[in-house]
């Protein structure tokens, strides 16, 4: 018995030792200056199913954080410091969250942008709002996220109520349906997305003539779009993410399905029109902000992204960079590396950005948050409106 | 459309999708049947081939513009075959013949870490991102009477059937297929008879890691779609198939896996009108394991009863 | 037993023992609170596993789908102190004006009990069901049960779907909130901390009551069903009965952490309770050693903490021995995670610590879940 016992504690030790190889560790504290560095944590899955979002998120506010640094870094006073970016996985756990912001909180960052998903967002919000530290989300729409009552919670995308609703208007006026059918992936995000819709076009008068599920690994939509064939809709709703919607889309074609399909933002990528090829052609999608193209550093922006990693925009990198943007821009009107003067000072943010206009209400929202409307022409994401 | 013709599209649909599950059922049943195994890495040696397909018919594409779409699906095939039957040996070798005599849980947990392995190193190789696969056979929809089908589908049906007819020659009337047969009834005493069991053995994980390739192109083809975690449900399901159809029963892996297929696509169908508005398809999966409980219920050997070693 | 040669059931080793674990987070605080909250959460997965072991290790019944009683556990204290019914449900409304707050101590038994009810409903179907039929059926009621919790937002609004529940209330006990530092005097021990205690202390009182257990008439009868069950009925075991029992009370230490997991996170939602994590439990007892208290204890820790080692570590290490990130760190995460996996079955096929084998003939493993 002496021999695992030992096994054991031998095994615990070095796990210890080695753990303090970690040099990134401050004590917990309101500020995070060491020497000229100031750092700022970002968490998404980056692994597991979305894992290309993830990185993809992680990507954008890196691309941020090195303009930045090029450009002199953030001005405090009349001292620029350079910004560290400390990158966590959070594997879409809600559970892995809360280590992930733990770690952060512990390496004395004075910002995070994060989480990917709102499932993480809400547990890692408790966290971050203990310690004063400000958390500017470029991707979660839950409602919720924002509505728990923490002043540290802010996020630079349209929420579900806005987008849902803009994409529930869309339908009425822009396609001019009467029927439509709503399919969601049942996750935080789909359903969210598609419980919203489905309230709008009631409350516009329109049938919901079918109500489909599936869920965000299937790959075989086969057996519940049959059953919308049989119900003749006008539209196709559908909540989820690019990796279903696409082949969903084809294999709608597939089974002779006529009727328009409109998605939300998690759908309106690339990497949808790729999985989907020509059945793609004529879907409408939105995007929960200003239209990146039509900006005239979004070009830029792809173009930049594209030579410094090597990949395609996937869907929520501009936002990311927007977010570190954000807190760069706080910091410098703060004037301290202070995280409770940093949080009220996001709190009054009014910037330009790739995104739009970002000013937030009163929960961390934004104001008016503008959804902007695409049509996939000939395998490109072709701008058509935008609603605010 | 009327309603005997949706009822006829699901048929189809399901018979499709049980097609590939049976196909992925039959590698899980045969390593069953001889080893007793859970191989929780088969629907990753499954990943494996269809990513390893991807390579190929992207590079074949690059090479050989002309060459027509079901060239390009034998292309793919011939790479993935070789290369998840290797991968499925060296797997065997290292992470399952170490532990024959271990307590039966542990192959289980190196099932485990071997899935997890791959999955990682696929990410490596392939990137994060969801791959496209390009249109290899015609995609127009064909109208089967009623249905509406594409080549790519009844190309999967058909193979499907004439590879589970090709295995059950195999099985049935060739001496390899006697010494699995033997190996499978008595292991001890097949040796006794001058079969060589770990090369029996190494020969049932390569025609089933040959069916996981198989099975992998032909999802990718159907759903046009290959990344690195496409793997964990479609092994779940195939695991679901086999032991619906009877564990170690090859027969009982192919009518398994048409079955729980049937039952999806129907269930998916019909679950709301069936429960009056209450339960839609958002409980699909809940409907396929409840009729698995029950089936197991009443037959707790599976539709075609099990095959598995005798080790006493 | 013995530890570094000192008696674990003398005095002196339960004075030692106790003491490591009083000031065990305090150490692990300097290297910062992400720590302590990973130790926290060992101590929960350790119940978890001990749980685990009652149905898996000592029984025999191979169990795929434990993580729906720890979502049964979860979703009950979630229900019970949350706004999330007060706000869906007039009536609820109406008679609690103050909210639902029901403490925790009153939301365990609570949790505990519903489990154990759903584990009973799990097991009575399967008695006939062996090996790996019984693993894809009870793999099923776990996906079961998680598909339920992510639906049952229609028709009546019982658990919000994927949305999950938030703002569900911390661990409050009498006058003691833990989700406010604790002053000792002068001392101030953070929530994390706090949280880490009473984890820690319901692990050990589950361990203690998993050794008794393991010593007591049903403890043996499991075993012997696990075993040859045939034997043991004809020795006069109540099969049927015992194996219900394995099953409740397997289901109960799932359910009391999934009350104190909704508690800690604050938040629950049905993408936590996959089919994934109930294989990592069963993961941990068998790398601990199947079947053997401490065993299982020390999977349990090791395999929750060697991820957020990795986490903290596999960036600096690279940067120490390379210079740079060769591989990304997330990826060497899962790489190193699944090659400990591999490496320790077949180095150590029985476990990192299985139970002793006095006396036992070497014959091909029968092993558990015939």
């Amino acid at each position: 018995m002496n021999s695992p016992s030992r096994a054991a504690l031998a095994l615990s030790l070095a796990i210890l030792a080695l753990a303090g190889c970690d040099r990134s560790k401050e004590g917990a504290g309101g500020s995070a200056g060491s020497g000229n560095v100031i750092r700022i944590g970002h968490v998404a899955p980056l692994s597991g199913g979305t894992a290309h979002l993830g990185k993809d998120n992680e990507n954008g506010a890196r691309l941020a954080v090195e303009e930045i640094n090029a450009a002199g870094g953030v001005k405090v006073g009349d001292k620029a410091y350079q910004l560290e970016l400390l990158a966590e996985d959070d594997k879409g756990d809600p559970r892995e969250a809360t280590l992930a912001a733990q770690k952060l909180v512990d390496s004395g960052v004075v910002a995070v942008v994060g989480h990917l998903n709102s499932g993480c967002s809400i547990p890692a919000s408790q966290i971050y709002n203990a310690a004063g530290i400000v958390q500017v989300s470029p991707s979660s729409t839950a409602v919720k996220y924002t509505h728990q009552g923490y002043k540290s919670t802010f996020r630079i995308v349209a929420n579900d109520g806005q987008q849902g609703g803009a994409m529930g208007n869309y339908a009425v006026d822009g396609l001019k349906a009467k029927t439509v059918a709503i399919i969601d992936d049942q996750t935080q995000y789909g359903q969210g997305l598609a419980a919203e819709v489905e309230n709008r076009v009631k409350a516009r008068g329109l049938t919901v003539v079918d109500r489909e599920y599936t869920n965000d690994k299937a790959s075989d939509f086969n057996a519940i779009l049959t059953k919308v064939r049989g119900a003749h809709p006008d539209v196709i709703v559908y909540g989820g993410m690019d990796a279903t919607a696409g082949p969903l889309t084809r294999q709608a074609r597939q089974l002779g399905i006529k009727s328009d399909i409109l998605t939300g933002d998690g759908a309106c990528s690339p990497e949808y029109i790729h999985l989907a090829a020509e059945a793609a052609e004529g879907t409408i999608c939105t995007q929960a902000g200003e239209a990146v193209s039509k900006l005239a550093r979004g070009d830029q922006f792809v173009a930049r992204y594209k030579a410094r990693f090597g990949t395609d925009v996937q869907i929520y990198s501009p936002y990311s960079y927007d977010a570190v943007y954000v807190i760069a821009d706080a910091i410098h009107n703060a004037g301290s590396l202070d995280r409770a003067a940093i949080a009220a000072q996001v709190a009054k943010t009014d910037y330009n950005g790739l995104t739009g206009h970002i000013v937030f209400d009163e929960n961390g929202d934004l104001k008016a948050g503008a959804v902007s409307v695409f049509q996939v022409h000939k395998g490109q994401l072709e701008y058509l409106s935008t609603s605010r | 459309m009327g309603t005997f013709d949706t009822f006829l599209q699901q048929v189809f649909n399901g018979l499709v999708l049980g097609s590939l599950y049976a196909l992925i059922a039959l590698g899980y049943t045969m390593v069953y049947g001889i080893v007793n195994l859970i191989n929780f890495a088969h629907g990753d040696v499954l990943m494996v081939g269809a990513l390893t397909a991807y390579t190929a018919i992207s590079a074949a594409q690059a090479h050989w513009p002309a060459l027509p779409g079901w060239g390009l699906l034998l292309v793919g095939m011939g790479a993935a075959i070789p290369t998840c039957v290797l991968v499925s040996l060296v797997i065997e070798r290292v992470a399952y013949r170490p532990l024959r005599n271990a307590p039966r849980l542990a192959p289980l947990i190196t099932a485990i870490g071997v899935s997890i392995l791959l999955q990682t190193l696929a990410m490596i190789i392939w990137g994060r991102n969801h791959l496209t696969y390009p249109q290899l056979l015609p995609p127009d929809p064909i109208s089967v009477g009623p249905a509406i089908v594409t080549w790519t589908k009844i190309a999967v049906v058909v193979l499907s059937a004439l590879i589970m007819g090709g295995l059950l020659l195999l099985v049935q009337r060739t001496s390899l297929g006697r010494a699995m047969r033997a190996t499978a009834e008595n292991p001890r005493v097949a040796a006794l008879m001058g079969v060589n069991p770990d090369r029996v053995i190494a020969s049932t994980f390569a025609i089933g890691a040959a069916l996981a390739a198989v099975a992998g192109v032909m999802t990718a083809a159907v759903y046009s779609v290959a990344h690195f975690y496409m793997g964990f449900i479609p092994g779940l399901k195939a695991f679901t198939a086999a032991v619906l159809g009877g564990i170690g029963n090859i027969p009982g892996a192919m009518v398994g896996g048409i079955v729980l297929g049937l039952i999806e696509a129907l269930g998916a169908g019909y679950i709301d009108q069936l429960s009056g508005g209450i339960f839609g398809s958002n409980y699909q999966d809940v409907f396929a394991f409840i009729v698995l409980c029950a089936v197991l219920i009443l037959r707790p050997s599976g539709l075609l009863g099990e095959r598995v070693a005798d080790r006493s | 037993m013995k530890f570094a040669g000192i008696r674990l059931g003398s005095p002196l080793g339960i004075a030692l023992l106790a003491l490591a674990l009083i000031f065990l987070p305090t150490v692990a605080g300097l290297l910062g609170a992400a720590w302590v909250r990973a130790l926290a959460f060992a101590a929960l997965y350790v119940m978890l596993a001990l749980g685990l072991n009652i149905v898996v290790g000592f029984a025999g019944l191979l169990d795929l789908g434990f993580i729906a009683f720890y979502a049964v556990g979860a979703y009950t204290f979630a229900l019970l102190a949350s706004p999330h019914l007060t706000d869906n449900f007039p009536a609820l409304a109406h008679a609690f004006p103050g909210g639902l707050h029901v403490p925790i101590w009153a939301a365990i038994p609570l949790g505990a009990g519903l489990a154990a009810g759903f584990g009973v409903l799990l097991g009575a179907p399967v008695l006939k069901l062996r090996g790996d039929y019984l693993a894809i059926v009870t793999l099923g009621f776990g996906e079961i049960i998680r598909i339920f919790l992510n639906n049952l937002n229609f028709p009546a609004n019982l658990t919000n779907g994927p949305q999950g529940i938030a703002l569900i209330d911390p661990v409050r006990l009498g006058p003691l909130n833990l989700a406010h530092p604790l002053d000792v005097f002068g001392w101030v021990i953070p929530q994390v901390q706090l949280y880490y205690y009473l984890f820690a202390l319901l692990a050990v009182l589950s361990a203690i009551a998993c050794l008794r257990l393991q010593d007591s008439r049903i403890g043996r009868a499991w075993m012997a069903i696990r075993e040859d069950e045939t034997a043991a009925k004809a020795m006069g075991v109540h099969v049927r009965n015992v194996k219900l029992l394995a099953f409740a009370l397997g289901a109960t230490f799932g359910g009391i952490s999934g009350c104190l997991f909704a508690a800690f996170q604050g938040f629950v939602s049905p993408e936590s309770f996959s089919l994934m994590e109930s294989i990592i439990v069963l993961s941990m007892i068998v790398l601990g050693g199947l079947g053997h208290v401490p065993g299982v204890i020390l999977g349990a820790i090791l395999l929750s903490l060697f991820p957020e080692f990795l986490r903290h570590a596999a960036g600096p290490l690279q940067d120490r021995i390379f210079g740079r990130a060769v591989i990304d760190v997330e990826v060497l995460r899962m790489l190193l995670y699944g090659l400990a996996l591999l490496a320790v079955m077949l180095l150590r096929p029985r476990g990192l610590w299985p139970a002793p084998q006095h006396g036992a003939t070497v014959t091909p493993a029968r092993g558990v879940a015939r």
